[in-house]
């Protein structure tokens, strides 16, 4: 294994056997790279915990709850993931959120002489989220100002923008259904399934296709059992959770977009040439530009997701509540969405983590938020236990990091 | 050994200052396919300004840039790319969080309709061009490049040169970060790329290892020409003296002009 050429390795194509792979698992482990080992640990270290606290925690209607309760922050978390990989942060995306809520609210009030249809109002506000991403993604790349401060200045200004747009009377209604749909429409049983269909015979083909290719490419194609227990754990993991939801009053809209949001996104950042260029900024911005990439222009794009991921967040925050109010992006929503993020294992040095970390982290944040309002505690005991997950994820991130730069020389 | 009659890349007489700081003076060089050519001089001689000029990172104030004996001009690092010259810079050629074909393949990724990277061909590639140099000490492609040696990581930097067809490389200082046997391994891997036929230029303060793999020296000092040597012709002792005193044995002196 150690001394095993290129040429020997493929010699030796076709499976890995699982004693190779554990062998393999444990080196990598050993390197530092943890994988989602510990966002799974804590889940279900967490869920145990509550479980034996309350009966209401581990119920059909408070799992169905919960996703409503994480879609906002978790689709704002991975436009997060986004600005982590290539090692800038984006602070504004809370009031960001908001400013895209007022957007969304304004542009649907009757009579006003702008009444647009509720979808063309929730894509002007995903649209003013990315223009915001646009402007403070060139003060970063072009001027070189650094994000931190670009970002902070927008957590001040839209902020103000919010309060200006509102005026004295400090809150919108939304009447619009497909606005209002959003956070609250439920999918019937057979979409539901359907879903859960979906999803797996498309994970089942992705990873089949990958098979076949590297096998007729005389690659390694990785162990053929595992492969297949991979597609049956989160197939089998997305019918669960359809099935719970359909127990209670079915599968939330929300859940879907979310779901989606991740998929899409998780494929444009391990799949295609631009999220090649992402992790390549990230891991050495002047490699990167050596090697030809446009390194200005995939820092604005990526501010320009992260901005447009806070709009989405931001129209699903005011369909939750149908309206807007003074508010709107403020609160825990910009430190729950950087802490989703980084306790789903993405690295604030840039160039490591994964999409699915913001659904691992945006879970594992959501969950602690409910479970701890359902058994009672105060609001302190929310704010210091998150505190301290986040503290132990970044924890965790300096180790690996350490660790990785040891095995390296 | 000049059996080729018109040298692959040949500069003419270039200059470039900063400012007051003449950088290059009217500075001649070539290198022809096959050979390697050893640009060696003391800090502040010039070498990295003329590689950067060649590159296209600086422009050139004066002086000419012929590329198989026709004139180009080269504005960008993409002009330089085009013409198939290549620069590996000492340690700032790879990202250390992607694995080996993701850094071979930087800024050059294959992909398909759906915008998909086509990972398997890039894989099966990576591996050939690794064994065609006899790169065989990387266990997996597919491990990150932080988990590699520093000789690994130059070879990886040296080959993703090569894989692109390139007719000129630049090695910037390849061994001045190594320990022995990683050095050994590199210069072994310089020599393959002249067997395989490319131009290849060394730059190095070390003599030794200038020694081993050059076939010619250019010697610069000051901004300065001091001459070109054959290796088969000349000594350590004759080199160190070009490169601190400037004293270029008569016979050389300007023999590429």
């Amino acid at each position: 294994m150690s001394t095993a050429a290129p040429a020997e390795v493929e010699a030796a194509a076709g499976g890995e056997s699982l004693g190779e792979l554990v062998r393999g698992r444990w080196d990598a482990l050993k390197g530092g790279d943890v994988g989602n080992l510990p966002v799974v640990i804590g889940l279900i270290g967490i869920t145990l915990f509550f479980t034996s606290k309350t009966d209401v925690f581990f119920s059909a209607v408070n799992f169905t709850n919960l996703i409503g309760q994480m879609a906002g922050v978790t689709v704002i978390a991975v436009g997060v993931v986004f600005v982590l990989l290539i090692g800038e942060i984006d602070l504004s995306i809370g009031y960001v959120s908001g400013v895209a809520g007022v957007v969304v609210a304004e542009l649907q009030v009757p009579d006003s002489g702008h009444q647009y249809p509720g979808l063309i109002a929730i894509a002007a506000a995903i649209g003013v989220g990315a223009a915001i991403g646009l402007l403070q993604g060139s003060f970063v790349a072009l001027i070189g100002v650094p994000s931190f401060v670009v970002t902070l200045a927008g957590l001040l200004a839209w902020q103000g923008v919010i309060i200006h747009a509102l005026g004295t009377e400090g809150v919108i209604g939304i009447q619009d259904a497909y606005i209002n749909n959003v956070a609250n429409y439920v999918l019937s049983e057979n979409q539901g399934w359907a879903i859960a269909i979906v999803f797996t015979v498309g994970y089942a083909a992705a990873t089949i296709g990958t098979y076949v290719n590297r096998r007729r490419a005389g690659l390694r194609t990785g162990n053929v059992i595992l492969a297949v227990a991979r597609v049956l754990f989160f197939g089998g993991l997305v019918f669960a959770a359809v099935a719970v939801c359909n127990h209670s009053r079915g599968v939330p809209l929300v859940g879907l977009i979310m779901l989606a949001v991740v998929v899409v996104a998780a494929y444009v950042a391990a799949r295609t040439p631009f999220g090649r260029h992402v992790y390549a900024v990230g891991g050495n911005a002047e490699a990167a530009r050596r090697a030809g990439i446009n390194v200005k222009l995939i820092k604005i794009i990526v501010f320009m997701i992260s901005g447009a991921m806070a709009g989405l967040g931001g129209v699903i925050f005011a369909s939750r509540l149908n309206s807007v109010d003074l508010t709107a992006g403020g609160g825990t929503i910009l430190l729950d969405a950087i802490s989703a993020a980084v306790i789903g294992g993405v690295s604030l040095f840039g160039g490591r983590g994964r999409v699915s970390g913001a659904l691992f982290g945006g879970l594992i944040i959501a969950i602690v938020a409910n479970g701890i309002d359902l058994v009672g505690y105060t609001d302190s005991v929310k704010l210091i236990t998150t505190g301290l997950i986040l503290l132990a994820a970044v924890t965790l991130d300096t180790v690996v990091r350490r660790r990785q730069a040891a095995v390296g020389r | 050994m000049n059996a080729q009659p018109v040298p692959t890349l040949e500069l003419r007489g270039i200059s470039k200052s900063f400012g007051s700081v003449q950088a290059l003076d009217k500075v001649d060089f070539e290198v022809r396919d096959g050979e390697v050519m050893a640009l060696v001089g003391d800090n502040g001689a010039g070498k990295s300004t003329l590689i950067k000029c060649v590159a296209g990172i600086n422009s050139i104030d004066e002086g000419q840039i012929l590329f198989d004996g026709k004139p180009v001009t080269i504005h960008g690092p993409k002009d330089a790319a085009k013409l198939g010259i290549e620069v590996v810079y000492q340690d700032l050629a790879l990202a250390d969080n992607l694995d080996v074909v993701q850094n071979m393949y930087l800024g050059r990724e294959e992909r398909d309709l759906l915008f998909r990277l086509k990972e398997a061909p890039m894989e099966q590639r990576t591996s050939e061009t690794l064994s065609s140099l006899a790169v065989t000490t990387i266990n997996s492609v597919r491990q990150p490049v932080a988990t590699l040696s520093g000789g690994q990581r130059q070879s990886v930097a040296v080959a993703r040169a090569v894989m692109w067809n390139n007719r000129v490389v630049f090695l910037d200082e390849p061994t001045a970060a190594l320990g022995v046997a990683q050095t050994q391994q590199v210069l072994a891997l310089v020599k393959r790329l002249a067997e395989q036929g490319l131009a290849v230029v060394i730059v190095s303060h070390n003599l030794v290892d200038i020694f081993e793999v050059a076939d010619r020296i250019t010697v610069l000092r000051l901004g300065h020409n001091v001459g070109v040597y054959e290796k088969a012709n000349t000594t350590q002792q004759e080199i160190v003296q070009a490169i601190t005193a400037g004293r270029a044995k008569p016979a050389e002196a300007g023999a590429a002009s």
